[in-house]
């Protein structure tokens, strides 16, 4: 259940504000790909328009060569979840209801959970570490624990492009790690946007660096994520180093000095 | 018959907590009718319902005018009322996504009294009574919701946040037309004609006045229960409705004009009742939860029980006059629900 996901030519914009220009986009079947931007840098919605909600200005998505923009929202729906930020919930909702949102766009607007459905959402929870949290209110969820379910919603959603707004935000280290390698495994084509560049070095297919609206190229973690790169978008300064247990390379971040502040 | 898991969910099992509102509510509706100016024992209202009901022969003439042509309608009345109100207010809580929305948010309530104060104080239609006064009111609901409407979508879109401040401002204008009717009004009688009206009753309810908001608030709470998945959606947020394939803008225009609706035809046949659409639906979310599935249901039955015995009370407290119901829907109220959304720590459906 993955999908081959095409971007041409995106571009968006408010009034006279320009947030996104040019985007391209090929991402292969059932690769994990990370965005990664300093704030502002339309990542947001750049997942919205891949998600099909928001309209771009400019250029198409193909979903296997199928244009997105032109489905109806419920086949839409079972093509793209896009799990995003929501922060306020309604605090009466169970995990497992909520969860069992994920399932709109299979269901008739009237109808309710059956019996199969309730599996659905228990396989689901189950798979992001919160099996026995299916009757516990969301406003009595951590922080962290509130990130997963939002997760566990998407996943029930069953589709084959799973978009993900910062999902790691609010979870500590081990539960980052955890649920990055349930996303990589996931027999899916995944977009993550991720703050946490050593993050997406280690866990993402390729990378894609946003900045100022516009995209540098696609390119493997340790391609894309160089540290001219990361000087010239985040202004900071980072060494590539070879991790001692691992091997792996990874980007040392240096500290601003008090004559680098504004 | 609370669920026991070790999370200590404090709900009632949905389908008992149903059953059991709404058998108090069967029995509220008959055992209501027997206060009132007169109070009759409840064996005499049996025998006139029964009486009624089953054709058989008839009670004493006396009781039964009381009974059946003046309590029992008024009873219904009551319950259509708080029922139609507890659903607005459930309804319009989901669509700003806003736990203090009530049903008179936008601006409905205040455009009603325009039209109603428009009416008393012009004295125009005299010879037509609360009809007119009905009218009225129906008619300046309808056009502040479709002012409230325009100016909304105008300013870009029927988004939460722009709705309670658009509801908010021109419901504040509103009143203060409905005020400046007042004052430039020759009649002393006019200013208290208007209050009285603003603060809702139930008075003079017959037989015929059933009919409307008995359609209107079945219609409405049929159509909010064939969305009630999507509502689900909508209250989670518009980001995530929109990626779950509900067509946000679309609910979100007909839950407005149903609302607007409901709403419109509530105020015209009661006035102004505070405190119901605003508290009962988060009594409800104690009982059964956020599912609008049986939210809805819950709101609509615990509104209707609710609104019943604060007619009662309007009845009895100062006999033989009668005070209005928000007067005595907000004194025995608020103390009420204070005590029981403080025990839980409810956080009144938002992120506290």
């Amino acid at each position: 259940m993955t999908v081959h996901l095409l971007a041409e030519g995106l571009a968006c914009s408010v009034g006279q504000r320009v947030i996104l220009r040019d985007v391209e986009l090929d991402i292969a079947e059932g690769e994990t790909v990370g965005i990664v931007g300093p704030n502002g840098c339309g990542k947001s919605t750049l997942l919205r328009i891949l998600a099909g909600i928001r309209a771009p200005s400019a250029g198409r998505v193909l979903l296997d060569g199928v244009p997105l923009h032109r489905l109806g929202a419920r086949r839409r729906a079972r093509k793209v979840a896009l799990v995003g930020q929501e922060q306020d919930l309604p605090s009466d909702l169970l995990a497992g209801e909520l969860v069992a949102l994920g399932l709109t766009p299979y269901r008739s607007p009237w109808s309710g959970g059956g019996s199969h459905e309730r599996a659905a959402v228990a396989a689901a929870l189950a798979e992001v570490d919160l099996a026995d949290h299916v009757d516990r209110p969301v406003d009595r969820l951590s922080g962290g624990e509130r990130r997963r379910v939002l997760l566990a919603r998407g996943l029930v959603q069953e589709t084959p492009l799973l978009l993900l707004d910062e999902p790691t935000n609010h979870l500590d280290v081990r539960h980052q790690l955890h649920l990055m390698h349930l996303v990589r495994r996931l027999d899916r084509t995944v977009v993550v946007a991720l703050h946490d560049l050593a993050l997406a070095t280690t866990t993402c297919d390729r990378v894609l660096v946003l900045h100022e609206g516009r995209a540098l190229s696609l390119a493997p973690p340790r391609e894309a994520l160089t540290p001219d790169v990361v000087n010239a978008v985040f202004g900071v300064d980072a060494t590539p180093i070879r991790h001692p247990v691992t091997g792996d390379t990874h980007l040392l971040i240096t500290p601003l000095r008090p004559e680098d502040m504004p | 018959m609370v669920t026991g898991t070790p999370q200590g969910r404090h709900r009632l099992r949905t389908p008992l907590a149903l059953f059991l509102v709404t058998l108090a509510l069967l029995a509220s509706l008959v055992l209501s009718t027997a206060f009132g100016a007169e109070s009759l024992s409840p064996a005499t209202v049996l025998d006139v319902l029964v009486g009624r009901v089953t054709g058989g022969p008839a009670a004493d003439l006396a009781y039964d005018t009381i009974v059946w042509q003046l309590r029992v309608p008024r009873a219904l009345l009551a319950a259509l009322v708080g029922a139609g109100l507890a659903l607005a207010g459930a309804g319009m809580q989901t669509l700003v996504r806003n736990p203090l929305a009530d049903p008179y948010l936008l601006g409905v309530s205040s455009g009603a009294s325009v039209g109603a104060t428009a009416v008393i104080t012009s004295g125009l239609f005299a010879g037509a009574g609360a009809l007119a006064l009905s009218g009225g009111a129906l008619v300046g609901a309808l056009g502040a919701a479709v002012l409230v409407f325009v100016v909304a979508t105008a300013q870009g879109g029927l988004t939460p946040l722009r709705l309670v401040l658009t509801g908010t401002v021109l419901g504040s204008a509103f009143s203060a037309i409905a005020s400046y009717l007042v004052f430039r009004s020759p009649d002393p009688a006019a200013a208290q004609s208007v209050l009285f009206w603003l603060l809702g009753s139930l008075a003079g309810a017959d037989w015929h006045q059933l009919a409307m908001p008995a359609i209107t608030v079945g219609a409405v709470a049929a159509a909010l229960l064939a969305g009630s998945g999507w509502l689900d959606a909508l209250a989670t947020g518009s980001d995530t409705a929109a990626s779950l394939g509900v067509p946000v803008r679309a609910v979100r225009i007909t839950l407005f004009v149903l609302l607007a609706i409901l709403v419109g035809v509530l105020v015209a046949v009661s006035g102004g009742i505070g405190f119901v659409g605003l508290v009962v639906p988060h009594a409800a979310r104690l009982l059964v939860g956020a599912r609008h599935r049986v939210l809805l249901p819950a709101s609509a039955l615990c509104g209707a029980l609710f609104l019943l015995w604060v007619d009662v009370v309007t009845r009895i407290l100062v006999r033989p006059t009668e005070i209005p119901l928000s007067v005595v829907s907000g004194l025995v109220g608020a103390p009420a629900f204070l005590v029981l959304l403080g025990r839980r720590r409810y956080r009144f459906g938002g992120n506290g």
